[in-house]
């Protein structure tokens, strides 16, 4: 690990002064620190961000509040949360271990960095860690690479499963920078790795997350998430699907459905969703919608399984979410 | 609680009061450049804010097992290094260093955390358990005896993150079946696959509890 000096900060005003002066926010550190360790990451300056007032988790009038640096195991304990948001809990849940989600933020969690393995061998080459070194993975091990939104440059997955539960809740991340405070859907904070896999998302310099805003809607408590991998805990996803189904008089009046390890970002399927509109909740109907997902799929040389398991999976999250219903 | 200057350097004296064991241990850990000195040690720090700080070792205050110590710490160790390396604990054990393993388990104010990817300056005041603060006197913690008498180990490097880890799922009431304390556990790895009996020491536990 590169040395560091690390600011101990207690409000957002020195939080904001001292990343703009070049420091690095760490919350958890579980993304973080990791990094530092194999120098895939080298800030010459942290910025300790765990004194702010951002662990706020409340229901305001329309929508659930949970701040950045609550923790990945409060937010999924939370009874407000798994009330009106069972997804978010399941999300969390289904991610990481029970001591990871004690130390992992919210902010944290949906800046993590990608899982690709060559973006953490230093003698690799990897567009994403050395801009224009190239791409391992393309020619090399891709089982868990995307299928959704690849470029000749890069095809690793965004690895966060809360943020595929956010984005099919429409959810909006509040974060304030030097500039100021802005709002945007946390679907606009991920970029698609295009000729610049090394820009990954749309922060400013010093833009720091303040909280993520969900839209509470009655028919959020269907909301399921279902995370296929290689082994049934403590493992990133292959293929995950987050559906949420709103059911009236035995046919979909609304439907939201994001997937997760098949996209570069986290991936809204709106062609699924307009599919199961008007339908009865049937598996033959999940099954009909769903083959819309692999709409526009690119396989690698070895992750072709993923366009037939990514239309299961959201089958199955279907089926799931209209149990609830 | 009682008090321990693990560094021998009282908190208003001098940092060079180190002791020459300290030196070589820190030495011992490869942090030696940037270990020993004192706030400001590195004043031609680059960042280009009043406000920055430029050292990269800090004191720090540490209550481990009840015992309060206070170090000059490298801003790069982690919790887990300070206790093998600093404080000899060496029950607490390095797996992965990446998160992935749950050997370096530890609770840390109360819960559980992966002691590797933990920098010991962002916990200054912290209370930390480790394996070792869990006997009373000769007598083993349950949960310690429990694994004994279910053979929840091989090799048992494992063992001690597999206990700290199954104390807290206790606590926090997720050992109510062994599906639960599967799910819950499922931080822990262990090579040698000892799971049944992991499994089976940390529900007959809770059932006593
Ligand atoms: C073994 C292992 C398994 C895992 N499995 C999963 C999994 O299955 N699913 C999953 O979703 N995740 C998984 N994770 C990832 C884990 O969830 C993230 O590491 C964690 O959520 C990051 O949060 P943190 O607070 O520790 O972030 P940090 O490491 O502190 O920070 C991560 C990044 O976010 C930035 N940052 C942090 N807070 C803010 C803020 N408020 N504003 C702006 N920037 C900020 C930091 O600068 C840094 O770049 C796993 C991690 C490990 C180590
Ligand atoms: S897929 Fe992306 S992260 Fe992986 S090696 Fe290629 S450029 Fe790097
Ligand atoms: S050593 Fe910390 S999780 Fe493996
Ligand atoms: S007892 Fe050997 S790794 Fe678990």
């Amino acid at each position: 690990m590169m040395p560091f000096t690390v600011a101990q900060v207690a409000s957002e005003r020195e939080a904001i002064t001292s990343a703009g002066g070049g420091g690095r926010y760490i919350a958890g550190g579980t993304t973080l620190i990791d990094l530092m360790r194999e120098e895939v990451e080298r800030p010459s300056s942290l910025v300790d961000i765990n004194r702010l007032s951002l662990r706020h988790i409340r229901l305001e009038r329309n929508a659930l509040v949970i701040g950045a640096l609550a923790r990945m195991a409060e937010v999924a304990a939370h009874p407000e949360v798994r009330r009106v948001h069972p997804l978010i809990a399941e999300a969390l849940e289904e991610g990481a271990s029970p001591q990871l989600r004690n130390m992992a933020s919210i902010g944290g969690n949906l800046m993590q960095r990608v899982r690709c393995p060559y973006f953490r061998m230093l003698d690799a080459a990897c567009n994403k860690r050395s801009p224009g070194s190239g791409c391992a993975a393309i020619e090399g091990v891709n089982g868990g690479h995307a299928i959704l939104g690849t470029s000749e440059s890069c095809a690793a997955t965004h690895p966060s499963d809360l943020a595929v539960a956010l984005v099919a809740l429409d959810a909006t991340m509040r974060v304030r920078g030097p500039q100021g405070e802005r709002r945007f859907p946390i679907i606009d904070l991920y970029r698609l790795p295009e000729d610049k896999p090394h820009l990954e998302h749309t922060l400013r310099p010093a833009e720091l997350i303040l909280d993520v805003h969900v839209p509470v809607q009655p028919f959020a408590v269907s909301g399921r998430y279902l995370k296929v991998r290689d082994r049934s805990s403590y493992e990133f996803a292959l293929v995950s699907a987050a559906a949420v189904l709103d059911v009236r008089n035995g046919v979909v009046r609304a439907a939201r459905v994001a997937c997760g390890g098949v996209g570069t970002r986290p991936w809204r399927m709106p062609a699924v969703e307009a599919a199961l509109i008007g339908q009865r909740p049937t598996r033959a109907n999940f099954e009909t919608a769903a083959a819309h997902a692999t709409q526009g799929a690119r396989a690698l040389s070895g992750n072709g399984y993923k366009i037939a398991l990514l239309p299961r999976t959201i089958t199955r999250a279907l089926e799931m979410a209209g149990e609830k219903v | 609680m009682t008090e321990k200057d693990t560094d021998s350097s009282p908190e208003t004296g001098s940092d060079a009061a180190i002791s020459r064991r300290d030196v070589l241990i820190v030495t011992g850990a490869s942090i030696a450049s940037a270990g020993i000195g004192g706030h400001g040690a590195n004043a031609a720090s680059s960042v280009a804010n009043i406000e920055a700080p430029t050292a990269q070792s800090a004191k720090v205050r540490l209550s481990v097992n009840g015992v309060s110590h206070l170090l000059e710490i490298d801003n790069r160790q982690s919790i887990l290094d300070v206790l093998r390396e600093r404080l000899q604990l060496t029950g607490t054990k390095k797996g992965c260093n990446q998160g992935a393993c749950g050997a370096c388990t530890v609770h840390l104010d109360g819960k559980r955390v992966n002691s590797c990817l933990t920098l010991a300056v962002m916990h200054d005041g912290a209370a930390i358990t480790t394996i070792e603060g869990l006997k009373q006197g000769d007598t083993l913690h349950p949960l310690q005896a429990a694994f004994v008498e279910h053979e929840g180990f091989q090799c048992g490097y494992c063992t001690s993150g597999q206990i700290m880890s199954g104390l807290a799922c206790i606590t926090e009431e997720h050992a109510q079946s062994v599906d639960d304390i599967r799910f819950w556990m499922s931080g822990n790895i262990c090579r040698c696959g000892a799971y049944p009996g992991i499994c089976a020491a940390v529900r007959a536990t809770a059932q006593d509890a």
